[in-house]
């Protein structure tokens, strides 16, 4: 065992992507578990946005981009069209609004230069704010426990607030066993100053996010703002998840959101082969395992002069085959000026790493130096297979000779 | 001396007709380990290697053989159930190996945990050895030697790389423990701390974190007001990517705390010699036991 699936970014002290999913089917997933939220739906294709918004007939109406990135509202198409969120009153300007979304590249801060291709836009109810809150559901390290964390301070940066104003951030820890109890909702209910007439619908809310954080495995779920409207109902207006990737073996429909569009292609290649890869901007590309080590490695790379290329674990049972596609994921990156393999084998065993090095330099030429690093299981193998193979690489004794040979190398 | 364990450990293995199980059962006797019993369910009344018996559960082998100690190589979807099956039996220390077990299946097990003698090392873990007595788990046994420096660390290859570095210096190894790098996991820095504070085979000791959590702050309080031998740590993470955070609701509940800086600076505060790179481990031992 020690099987690699679902492993990416597993590791929770080591740096990874959660799988994020699309605001629609966020609100999916509230519908799914009776969250209150706004009523609307999703489309692909103008006529559908007109659809959907006929179906809301007499709301004020909003469209949205829906990519995996914020800063959407204040972003630009690539068209020129101002703005990926946009209200609007009637079915024929949904209409309009979506045809000028869908089909275009919407760049906002977060996207980068190249932006993200819109393949579907979201039409729901604007309602009318009366007040914003803020509630998150999480799985606290400190206490193993489940933690709610709730604010009246909602629909800005949470992290703000607790720094400013710590007073006004409130935490409620929950039994793991019992879960989130009904008197716990009303004292949450209370903390948020919610009116008595929303007590009860509040409560139902606060019990149904609570069902569907457990139920899906999530690591977080964050409701912001939580709104109370003019017209007297409270909803989660945006909700964001985190799912426990360790768990998502059990959850096929959660899995299924992946949008892999949305990802960085060298990450969408190495999840394929199970393979813990972040792509970084640096030139020295690394594969070591365990998490542990890679980040240790990074680390003494900086401390030589030098910038990693990425994150790579390639964990503790991986095969040749996935060291290959390693190695191939890694010279993919234009970037890439040296390569540096950093294995200790525990689990692993170096002739297995070797004997993938060996493969991928056979499927692809390497096109910069390499400077392997091996110990531990099977090492004298490993070190014999490589010395043989005739490949031409730089072997370094230790962890800091191996950092300084990789930077010496890129330079 | 050392802690956890030593010759006296009667080990069961969990999954012991697996793959992985069975290899590293194999390696685990081949070091000296007493194995004395596997459980596979649907498997009992099988042999392993022509000795090991082989039981349905863990309550026959503990009466059976009277093992104190289990290993755990089953799959992340079963491994909560086996560590609670362990619980259930009484054995006394329960190493998890097994990488993957979902967040909410370990929130209920240390609720379980709690509630009991068992202790458990892991889950996601290399495991524990004792160099030259027992070895439970998936380290290299070769890079270790018996001696008086104990190693305590969340990552398996680091651990691997701090023993290497202190066996190619000379000195030799009391207990190593890889706690796992989950978030919800069975024994914490500090619990290691204490016990290598208390032991008389153990005359300075390695802590190995990484960026995340409280963990390493909270034993480099206790260590700075408590403990009497020297200590070196190494932080890993100083340079990885925002990212792995867990939202912004995560940073506010581990208030503040988790990143490198922080977790050096308390290392430090504590009178703790800080390796300054992961090479630099054992000399970084060195030199704080040269201060005095």
């Amino acid at each position: 065992m020690v099987e690699r699936a679902a492993r990416a970014a597993y590791n929770p002290a080591a740096p990874h992507h959660p799988m994020n999913i699309h605001e629609y089917q966020a609100k999916e997933l509230l519908d799914k578990f009776g969250v209150a939220n706004s009523s609307g739906g999703v489309a692909s294709t103008p006529e559908e946005a007109e659809k959907i918004a006929s179906s809301l007939a007499g709301k004020n109406l909003v469209v949205k981009a829906q990519v995996h990135a914020g800063g959407r509202g204040k972003g630009s198409f690539k068209n020129g069209f101002k703005g990926g969120v946009h209200l609007c009153k009637t079915p024929a300007e949904a209409r309009e609004l979506a045809s000028k979304m869908l089909g275009e590249t919407l760049v906002t801060h977060q996207t980068g230069e190249a932006g993200r291709l819109v393949r579907k836009v979201l039409v729901a109810e604007s309602v009318d704010i009366e007040k914003e809150l803020y509630i998150a559901m999480l799985i606290d390290r400190a206490t193993s426990a489940p933690v709610v964390v709730a604010s009246t301070e909602g629909g800005m940066d949470i992290e703000a607030v607790a720094e400013k104003t710590p007073g006004k951030i409130h935490h409620l820890a929950i039994d793991p066993l019992l879960g989130l109890q009904p008197y716990q909702s009303r004292k949450l209910a209370k903390l948020l100053g919610i009116p008595a007439a929303l007590l009860k619908p509040a409560c139902t809310l606060f019990e149904n996010l609570y069902r569907l954080f457990i139920a899906c495995d999530c690591s977080m779920v964050e409701v912001n703002p939580l709104v109370i409207t003019k017209s007297g109902d409270i909803r989660a207006l945006d909700a964001k998840f985190n799912f426990d990737d360790n768990a998502l073996f059990r959850h096929p429909d959660i899995l299924a959101y992946r949008d892999t569009a949305e990802e960085d292609p060298r990450e969408v290649e190495a999840s394929k082969s199970n393979l813990n890869y972040i792509g970084l901007d640096g030139n020295i590309a690394c594969l070591v395992n365990g998490a542990g080590l890679a980040m240790a490695t990074m680390d003494i790379i900086k401390h030589c002069g030098g910038e990693p290329a990425n994150f790579l674990d390639v964990g503790g049972g991986a095969n040749e085959q996935q060291v290959t596609e390693a190695f191939k994921i890694l010279i993919a990156d234009k970037n890439v000026k040296a390569i540096l393999v950093n294995i200790f084998g525990g689990i692993m065993k170096c002739d297995i790493i070797a004997q993938g090095i060996i493969n991928a330099s056979k499927a692809v030429n390497l096109p910069v130096p390499l400077v392997v690093r091996l110990e531990g299981t099977n090492v004298d193998a490993g070190r014999k297979l490589l010395a043989e193979s005739g490949l031409e690489l730089t072997t370094a004794t230790d962890i800091a000779d191996a950092a300084k040979k990789a930077v010496a190398a890129a330079a | 001396m050392s802690i956890l364990v030593d010759k006296n450990t009667r080990l069961l293995v969990q999954g012991i007709t697996g793959k992985s199980g069975g290899f590293h059962a194999k390696s685990c006797m081949d070091y000296g380990t007493n194995v004395v019993a596997g459980v596979t369910p649907g498997r009992g009344g099988e042999t392993f290697e022509g000795k090991v018996p082989v039981y349905d559960t863990v309550g026959e082998a503990r009466t059976h053989t009277g093992c104190n100690a289990t290993m755990i190589f089953v799959p992340p979807a079963g491994a909560a159930d086996s560590i609670l099956e362990a619980v259930d039996a009484g054995i006394e220390l329960i190493v998890c190996i097994t990488e993957g077990i979902p967040v909410i299946d370990m929130m209920r097990v240390k609720a379980a945990l709690q509630k009991s003698r068992s202790r458990l090392i892991g889950p996601n873990c290399p495991g524990i050895i004792t160099p030259g007595q027992c070895k439970i788990g998936i380290m290299p046994g070769y890079i270790h030697n018996p001696g008086k420096v104990g190693v305590v660390s969340r990552s398996g290859t680091l651990t691997y790389e701090a023993v290497w570095q202190l066996s190619s210096r000379g000195h030799g190894q009391s207990t190593c423990v890889g706690i796992g790098g989950d978030p919800i996991n069975g024994t914490s820095h500090l619990d290691v701390v204490k016990m290598f504070n208390d032991d008389p085979g153990t005359e300075a000791f390695i802590m190995i974190g990484e960026i995340g959590g409280s963990a390493e702050e909270e034993a480099a309080e206790w260590i700075g007001k408590n403990c009497k031998k020297p200590v070196a740590a190494f932080i890993a993470g100083a340079t990885a990517p925002p990212g792995r955070r867990m939202g912004h609701a995560g940073a506010i509940v581990s208030g503040g705390k988790g990143t490198a800086q922080g977790k050096i600076e308390a290392l430090k505060n504590a009178g703790i010699e800080v390796a300054s790179t992961p090479a630099d481990m054992a000399d970084a031992l060195l030199r704080r036991i040269k201060r005095g």
